[in-house]
């Protein structure tokens, strides 16, 4: 369970963000909508305590996050490519990872296998540098490297953008089966609207940081998300 | 459409990271480029007078001419190592409504301007008025002068046309090999040969204008061949390199810093800033030699203990002192990942620790310039590994500027601020001080001993320095990550 509490963050007297609460239960598969500026990823960066909010605090499973570092053992995320490094190749970023989550070599490689539909060929045994590789597969490593070792809670930040087709659907599957245990918190955001819809059982939207919407996905969601974004 | 340009270079060179420094660093920069282009102008003037006294039965002009041919082929070669053409600033530019040629002629006149062409004039210029103040002939100077500007062009556009091939890059080393070895063993007179060419054009300035046609023809051979290839595939490719991995399970045995220390390994292999950095630190090696074989520095024995610090300190000063920054990249996914911040700093501290031993034994032949000097090596290199790596790590925590890995090595001074300057004092005066006191007040071997003492106290109180150092790595980690996103 993820609590928020009256986070808000400012920079230089410009409020970005304010959000007095929102409670994400166990299992729960949360979807961030918004325009550019919206705080989405910046409300991201304050639950993995990468900035620190002006006011309020955020829980992870009971771990106030900018005081202990324990919800890191069971958080995965991706926001942005400066999660790669850019001079590994993909086996070694999942090494890397994979080491630091606890994991043995037998453990990485069975774990990539389940994934070998999504990567489509493109990102093991390539011999390419992540710096090298095209920004949907970067995206790709990426979003594997955040669901390894088991988290409890995956935070993704536009997943969808820079997927080619086939690829937007298979993730769609991916997280679904995610969230399907009940065990698994994910949070993604997004610009794609049906995307999150499909995957997202409660949409949050963010104005400005301000939260305008917090609905539960029903076969109404999409046209109602489009029609507030037509205005 | 020109000043279209203009402008954006304009931008480009104001806009570019150099210039985007704090001020300290402007001025040390602007004054290190005025020392530069003092020399230069220092050797111009100059050499004319010290040929003469050197060699005053030789007529200077002479004397540079008959060597001229060497300096073409030496600067040949270093541009084919060096230089590259600026073609990836037009990119943007292909898509819009610009003709081709238009473009081609820009990234070409843009070459014409670069620092390789205008280096050397610093030298002809000054040395042409001097030559024309001693009497020589106007005329034959201007036309000499001119011609020698021309063949720097021409260099510069046959460099492009070798453009990396290794054939043609063969053949210029052999030709240049050949011209060195056939005068070296009398075989044939190269020297005598180029001088009296060059001698000829000072006689006929007219001459001179030959030049132009070679360098019209590059010109134009340059432009055939590029105006084909302005493609995203062609000329205005990013090369991929093929992605090696060598076998590190050897570090594994390191425990649980095992992934840190692969992953530095390949950070500093991979990238060109930190292989400049690795083996930038086996030439300061030698630093010892420029010291301990001249007699001025025998009779300062602190400057000594200095050159002493450097030989094994290579790597862990260069290295060191921009940790954590060479993971600003991908600090904030770090700083995402459960592990104790204690593993990271560990493993960057044993990477110091064993670069320096590894410097040091390689340092055993200095044992020819006596024990003395190999003791001083010895405390040195007890000071780096005791308190040097640990201070260098505490130092980190201050910096708060983005290194780009992609970035090339040589002078890329990003990442530098003040911080790197003020840490010199204890990284270096303190051992310099405390080998002065002790051997200038005790004598004796008091002066080796301070230094390593120093250092062996340093090590033992490893383990609270380490704590002390982990708290304030957390305590800036917002700071840090804050920076760290910024692009210079």
């Amino acid at each position: 369970m993820i609590t928020i509490n009256n986070i808000s963050k400012k920079y230089e007297g410009a409020e970005v963000l304010n959000i007095s609460s929102i409670e994400i239960p166990t299992g729960q598969s949360f979807g961030l909508v918004g325009n550019n500026g919206a705080g989405k990823t910046t409300l991201f960066n304050i639950l993995l305590d990468l900035i620190r909010p002006t006011t309020g605090s955020i829980s992870n499973h009971k771990v106030e996050v900018n005081k202990s570092e324990k919800w890191k053992d069971y958080t995965g995320s991706f926001i942005d490519e400066s999660f790669l490094i850019s001079y590994l190749t993909p086996e070694e970023y999942f090494d890397f990872i994979g080491d630091l989550r606890g994991m043995n070599k037998a453990d990485i490689t069975s774990f990539l296998s389940q994934f070998e539909e999504f990567f489509n060929g493109e990102i093991l045994g390539k011999k390419k540098y992540l710096r090298d590789l095209s920004k949907g597969n970067q995206k790709k490593a990426g979003i594997v490297a955040a669901m390894m070792g088991n988290p409890q809670v995956v935070i993704l930040d536009e997943p969808f953008a820079n997927l080619d087709p086939t690829t937007q659907i298979r993730l769609k599957k991916i997280l679904k089966q995610l969230t399907e245990d009940r065990e698994i918190t994910v949070l993604v955001s997004s610009h794609d609207l049906s995307h999150v819809t499909e995957v997202c059982e409660r949409i949050v939207v963010l104005d400005k940081g301000i939260v305008v919407k917090d609905i539960e996905t029903s076969t109404e969601t999409l046209k109602e998300l489009e029609s507030y974004f037509s205005v | 459409m020109i000043s279209q340009f203009l402008r954006l270079e304009w931008k480009q060179y104001f806009r570019s990271s150099h210039w985007q420094k704090g001020i300290a660093l402007k001025v040390i920069m602007v004054f290190f480029a005025l020392y530069l282009i003092v020399s230069f102008l220092a050797i111009g003037v100059g050499g004319y007078y010290l040929i003469k006294k050197e060699f005053p039965d030789v007529d200077p002009l002479q004397m540079v001419n008959s060597y001229l041919l060497y300096a073409i082929f030496g600067d040949l070669i270093f541009r084919y190592l060096m230089q590259k053409l600026p073609v990836m600033d037009i990119k943007p530019m292909l898509i819009l409504p610009i003709k081709k040629s238009k473009l081609v002629h820009y990234v070409l006149a843009k070459s014409s301007f670069s620092a390789f062409n205008i280096m050397g004039l610093f030298f002809y210029i000054p040395f042409s008025v001097v030559l024309i103040r001693e009497g020589y002939d106007t005329a034959g100077v201007l036309g000499w002068l001119f011609l020698i500007f021309l063949i720097i062009q021409s260099a510069n556009f046959l460099n492009f046309l070798i453009n990396k091939n290794n054939i043609a890059f063969g053949i210029i080393a052999t030709i240049l090999v050949a011209l060195i070895g056939l005068q070296k063993f009398d075989i044939y007179d190269v020297a005598g040969v180029g001088g009296q060419f060059f001698d000829f054009i000072y006689a006929n300035p007219i001459y001179s204008f030959s030049g132009l046609v070679l360098l019209i023809g590059l010109y134009y051979l340059n432009f055939k061949e590029l105006s084909t290839r302005m493609y995203l595939d062609g000329a205005v490719s990013q090369k991929v390199t093929e992605a090696k991995s060598a076998d590190l399970s050897f570090a594994n045995r390191l425990g649980d810093v095992a992934p840190f220390i692969k992953n530095d390994i390949r950070l500093i292999w991979r990238n060109k800033r930190t292989k400049t950095v690795f083996l930038m630190s086996f030439l300061f090696l030698f630093y010892g030699l420029i010291f301990f074989t001249q007699e001025v520095y025998k009779e300062m024995p602190a400057m000594l203990m200095f050159a002493s610090l450097f030989i094994t300190g290579g790597f862990a000063l260069n290295y060191g002192q921009f940790i954590p920054a060479w993971d600003s990249e991908h600090y904030k996914m770090l700083m995402s990942q459960g592990f104790r911040y204690r593993k990271f700093l560990e493993s960057k501290w044993i990477l110091m620790v064993a670069m320096t031993s590894i410097l040091y034994f390689l340092s055993f032949p200095y044992l020819y310039f006596g024990v003395d000097i190999f003791l001083m090596i010895t405390a040195g290199a007890i000071f780096n590994i005791g308190f040097n790596s640990l201070f260098l790590l505490y130092a980190g925590s201050f910096n708060r500027k983005r290194i780009d890995l992609n970035k090339s090595g040589f002078a890329n001074t990003q990442g530098t601020s003040a911080t790197q300057f003020i840490i010199i004092i204890p990284l270096m005066l303190l051992p310099m001080l405390l080998y002065w006191i002790f051997n200038k007040f005790i004598g004796g071997n008091a002066g080796f001993i301070a230094v390593a003492a120093f250092g062996i106290i340093s090590l033992v109180c490893k383990r609270y320095a380490m704590d002390y150092i982990e708290k304030k790595y957390i305590q800036d980690k917002y700071a840090m990550i804050n920076a760290f996103e910024k692009k210079a």
